[in-house]
């Protein structure tokens, strides 16, 4: 009785150190949230370059100033729709370190291919 | 003899145009622009990205006269084209709903003088996606369709009314019933706009649900894609499926991720129509292989 709840101790506790090691895979759980809004008319963001760290948790608030438009960053797997009088999130977490390309992906006029910006993941 | 001399001066007139694409269906390669001697062969003009309405000098200070001297060269031509084809960006957009109808029908109407009784159109997103193509629609009609040529079948796919640069949903289930109708190894050709696929999406240089329409061409043995959007010539194949932008007639574009920034390529002075140019696309004796030459524009 008493080996099967040594055993049980053991498992247990070795679930624990495996969850908690998963847990902070990929994330730094003690720091908080990045929260980084941003701005869109045409044809531009603001700010353009926003600067996040690896491994902490990311959100980006999009308002639209005047109608809709795209937010895209292929190389990081991230995209929505940015709507005006509506809130437009994108939650990530940044997994490698370097620049990003992001860029509007709904046509909105001329000077649509000038709506650009980057996402800097520093270490 | 006779075939090359019209192919030479074919190529020659067509100095100033888009892309130039022939198709031959039975006959050998030399015959391919004398469609008298061989009774299925035909070829049709691509012309791509004309984008009128366009007007900064540094970039083109012939925007007023490119595309009416595509039109004049492609009236020149010894051997008409069966067809014509543009594909998208006829005009170059504008907030201005009037001056987006008024660009739409002055292109129609320099168009008009093309001497080719069979003229065919699709939009660009500088056409459609601001208003979903209702302007474009009222000067052109549909924005997607099909049409058969001697024997070659003809899909026009819409991948910029929807701003997103999708096909969408309703498109795609058309496109699916299109192609139940044809058998594997019918000779498909494939209109867009923006390429189906992901050619250099950080430029917005694909389109977000292409690979969808891929897919339900893939089961098909000879099907090959002409697009535009880019400005320039390039070739790129998914799976057995080849993939083939035009220059356009307004302004070239770098080479796809070549540059931090993509931007038009000002005009060079020493150099006028530098990097503009066209192509023919020649279909061999098999059914999918093409042999494909790029020339350049020259001052007309």
């Amino acid at each position: 009785m008493l080996r099967e709840f040594q055993r049980l101790a053991i498992g247990f506790g070795i679930a624990v150190i495996l969850v908690t090691g998963l847990a902070s895979f990929g994330t730094s759980a003690d720091q908080p949230e990045q929260v980084i809004k941003i701005t869109a008319k045409k044809f531009e963001y603001s700010p353009a370059e926003v600067t996040v760290k690896k491994g902490v948790p990311v959100t980006l608030e999009f308002t639209s100033l005047d109608r809709v438009h795209g937010f895209n960053c292929p190389d990081l797997g991230i995209r929505t729709d940015i709507v005006p009088e509506k809130a437009n999130r994108v939650h990530f977490v940044p997994q490698k370190a370097g620049t990003f390309e992001y860029h509007c992906d709904v046509f909105c006029g001329d000077g649509h291919e000038d709506m650009t910006g980057k996402i800097i993941v520093a270490e | 003899m006779k075939n090359s001399q019209d192919r030479r001066e074919f190529l020659k007139l067509m100095g100033i145009g888009g892309g130039v694409v022939f198709l031959s269906g039975l006959g050998p390669l030399a015959n391919a622009a004398t469609k008298k001697e061989v009774k299925n062969d035909f070829f049709f003009v691509q012309l791509s990205d004309t984008h009128w309405g366009f007007s900064d000098p540094k970039i083109n200070p012939d925007f007023g006269g490119t595309l009416k001297k595509a039109v004049a060269a492609v009236n020149s031509l010894s051997t008409p084209p069966d067809f014509i084809m543009f594909t998208g960006d006829l005009t170059h957009t504008t907030d201005d709903e009037k001056e987006r109808r008024r660009r739409l029908k002055e292109f129609h109407d320099i168009v008009a003088n093309l001497k080719v009784k069979t003229v065919r159109f699709m939009p660009g997103e500088h056409d459609a996606s601001l208003d979903k193509g209702a302007a474009y629609q009222e000067v052109f009609g549909k924005t997607h369709y099909t049409f058969t040529h001697k024997g070659v079948n003809f899909i026009v796919v819409d991948n910029v009314s929807d701003p997103t640069g999708s096909i969408g949903d309703t498109q795609l289930t058309w496109l699916e019933n299109e192609l139940k109708k044809l058998s594997k190894d019918a000779r498909i050709v494939v209109f867009t706009h923006r390429p189906l696929f992901d050619l250099a999406p950080t430029w917005d240089w694909a389109t977000r649900d292409g690979a969808k329409a891929i897919e339900l061409l893939m089961p098909y043995k000879n099907v090959v894609v002409f697009y535009g959007h880019i400005h320039q010539v390039h070739n790129q194949m998914t799976g057995h499926i080849p993939h083939h932008a035009a220059n356009g007639l307004m302004y070239p574009l770098p080479a796809p991720l070549s540059l931090p920034k993509k931007a038009p390529i000002p005009w060079d002075p020493a150099a006028p129509y530098k990097n503009l140019g066209f192509r023919d696309i020649e279909a061999k004796k098999k059914k999918d292989e093409y042999l494909i030459t790029e020339l350049p524009i020259k001052e007309g």
